[in-house]
């Protein structure tokens, strides 16, 4: 007998997606459906979408969304989930949205141990304007904005975000993971859903920080691009578990 | 409370806006409005379902209001001028994504860093949208402490009602001051309309998106239109003013909030010596009381307006006149709080400038 | 007795390919290719080349890699 395995999940809508090929948004936004699917929290959950690329994940998720500012969603999140603490409340950010612009909501969220999760999706470029530097742009890397390379001395390190909320009191569960290979989007899989798992259970804070391939803006085919994030991504972002207080008083 | 209290301006914003069913605070302080905040960190706190956050910064207070907005609940924040600048983008997508919020502005001295003394030089920012886009928001000038209290139940309805954000523009001696007030009863959140856009997850109904991405030019150039026929509504609904002494008078002086009080002592003076000086109080500064203006114009030829700031409301008394009487202006900027008898003397001398001319 | 082998076959519509091949990439039986067909969209899309008539030395196990790494959702997978 014949049976279907593997099919688009129920809180995705039939809408189909504008991202590039070979993106990592809709392999993320595909996981964050089928895990809000297998918690059954679909009918609890509420998301905010980022400027950027995944300014329109309200046409893919199958849930209530609100938009955000650039870089404060976070912050938006917070007010939510104040006012409607049952809920699961969850923000979808880039690294331009969650590590430029947004950097205070976010550390502060983070600070106060607000029971939000965070989705960073961290592709190391501004992809929706056209591919400017991100805070996580790597150092010799081109962009727009750094066409000889992203240099120290002019644009400083590439900034890592999810150790610097680590080291916030009120973080619980912090992990890099990448959506570059199938094991690596399944590891990222049980990341999010640990990351829901903690805010279920009324813990504190967590984020997800997920490599994602930009094949349009790091100018190379998409297979390309997935092994770029093995390659040399990982070695700035190395996959880890960044902190878990799970279980720990 | 159910009688008189004598109460600090800031208190009494705090003390009615939990009244009007808020159920989120969050803020950041700022002279001279601390007091609200820090009413609020104990109101809130003495509720069940009070929230109360001393966010990072006025940009983080803005963006939980609307989260907070989005979630169903009436939400404040509050500030000072400077800090009112960096709400500004917030308040821009609450306008566009059409959401209630209430936001105080105690005005300060400035532009810049400024000083703490009271000014009125935030009427711009405030009646003209503030942030980028085709908006308006709700402006309401206390001038009493009793004011205060009333306008501040009116902001929380308005914004509910007409799904906009409702300033509330006051400054720093409105906020000090204290004066005997009495408070409506707290209203039971549960009478409440519903509100059917809500943001709560989606038990038993389709999702809902709350949004003011629109792409497509059409869309957005309707949404821009209905956006302003919502004021225009709003302003046939809501205009508010008032009158003193007007009904015999040759110079009206036009002033709202702190500025109108002094000015109603000067006008009083006056009065005393034979002038026939009467007082136009805009309570809404938007929608701006255009008609109570053009009314009084009729017989009226000579206006004085009076403000703490080099002239902003100004403007929009001589829009709404379009050259039919003679607008004058007086004003002192950057904190200085002229006296009744200061005023009284510039009404005196505009007055015998008016009667020497007309011969 | 005969050993029961694990069979599956994926379903992979064209039309929302956007040719990004990383399926081809990862596929362990290299049972997808290019196709030389362009799709609406103006994609020289992937392409299943294991057809359902092919019963003998069928090689498709239903892993899924493909559809798990598969941007736009465009396979679904079938087994048993």
């Amino acid at each position: 007998m014949e049976r279907k395995v593997f099919q688009k999940p129920k809180y995705l809508k039939k809408a189909i997606f504008h991202y590039c090929p070979g993106c990592g948004h809709s392999i993320i936004h595909r996981l964050v459906a089928e895990v809000i699917e297998e918690l059954d929290i679909g009918e609890k959950v509420i998301g905010v979408p980022p400027a950027g690329c995944a300014v329109l994940a309200y046409n893919y998720f199958d849930i209530d969304m609100g938009e955000a500012p650039h870089g404060r969603g976070a912050a938006v999140a917070t007010g939510i989930k104040r006012i409607l603490p049952d809920r699961i409340v969850f923000s979808y950010q880039g690294d331009g949205d969650i590590a430029a612009i947004g950097t205070a909501e976010t550390i502060h969220a983070a600070n106060r141990g607000e029971k939000i999760t965070i989705i960073f999706v961290n592709n190391g470029v501004y992809g929706m304007t056209g591919g400017q530097m991100a805070p996580t742009t790597l150092l010799g890397q081109k962009s727009t904005t750094t066409p000889g390379g992203r240099d120290w001395a002019r644009d400083g390190a590439p900034l890592d975000l999810s150790q610097m909320l680590a080291i916030a009191k009120g973080s619980v569960y912090i992990e890099r993971t990448s959506v570059n290979s199938p094991k690596n989007i399944r590891r990222t899989k049980k990341a999010i859903t640990k990351a829901f798992k903690v805010q279920m259970e009324g813990l504190g804070f967590s984020l997800i920080e997920i490599l994602s391939p930009c094949p349009t803006n790091w100018k190379m085919p998409p297979v390309d691009a997935a092994k770029w994030v093995e390659e040399t991504v990982m070695k700035i972002f190395p996959l880890k578990v960044i902190k878990d207080e799970v279980g720990k008083s | 409370m159910d009688k008189k209290v004598l109460m600090r301006g800031s208190h009494v914003i705090g003390e009615a806006a939990v009244r009007s069913g808020c159920r989120l605070y969050a803020g950041y302080p700022i002279t001279p409005q601390n007091e609200l905040g820090e009413y609020m960190s104990e109101a809130m706190a003495s509720l069940k379902d009070g929230t109360f956050i001393q966010a990072e910064s006025e940009l983080a207070a803005i963006n939980m209001v609307l989260g907070a907005s989005m979630a169903g609940a009436r939400a404040l924040t509050s500030s000072s001028s400077p800090g009112i600048s960096l709400k500004q983008e917030g308040i821009s997508f609450m306008a566009a994504q059409e959401l209630p919020a209430v936001i105080v502005n105690t005005m300060r001295g400035g532009p810049g860093l400024g000083n703490i003394a009271p000014s009125q030089g935030d009427y711009f920012q405030a009646t003209r949208g503030g942030g980028h886009g085709d908006y308006r928001t709700i402006v309401l000038a206390p001038a009493s402490g009793q004011e205060l209290a009333d306008l501040t139940r009116k902001a929380f309805e308005y914004a509910d009602k007409y799904q906009t954000p409702v300033i509330i523009l006051g400054d720093g001696m409105m906020g000090q001051m204290m004066e005997p007030v009495e408070f409506p009863d707290p209203i039971d959140l549960n009478e409440l309309p519903p509100k059917p856009w809500v943001l709560d997850g989606a038990k038993g109904r389709p999702s809902r998106i709350i949004k003011s991405l629109l792409l497509d030019i059409s869309m957005e150039e309707e949404h821009n239109w209905k956006l302003s026929r919502k004021y225009e509504s709003i302003a046939r609904k809501i205009t508010s003013s008032e009158t003193f002494m007007v009904s015999d008078a040759s110079l009206v002086v036009i002033a709202y909030g702190t500025a109108a009080r002094i000015a109603k002592g000067a006008i009083k003076k006056v009065r005393d010596i034979g002038l026939n000086v009467g007082l136009l109080r805009p309570i809404t500064l938007f929608p701006f009381p255009k008609r109570a203006l053009l009314e009084i114009s009729r017989l009226v030829k000579n206006f004085l307006v009076f403000e703490m700031s080099t002239g902003q409301m100004l403007e929009d008394v001589k829009l709404a006149l379009e050259g039919r009487s003679n607008v004058h202006f007086y004003g002192r900027p950057g904190g200085i709080i002229s006296t009744p008898d200061e005023i009284s003397k510039v009404i005196n001398s505009l007055y015998h400038r008016q009667h020497l001319e007309e011969g | 007795m005969s050993r029961k082998t694990k069979t599956g076959r994926i379903a992979l519509d064209s039309e929302l390919c956007k040719a990004c091949y990383l399926c081809i990439s990862v596929c362990p039986k290299n049972l997808i290719k290019v196709s030389d067909t362009l799709n609406h969209k103006g994609y020289y899309p992937a392409k299943f080349t294991e057809t359902e008539n092919k019963k003998k030395d069928h090689k498709c196990t239903g892993c899924a890699l493909c559809a798990i790494i598969c941007p736009d959702i465009a396979i679904e997978v079938f087994r048993g």
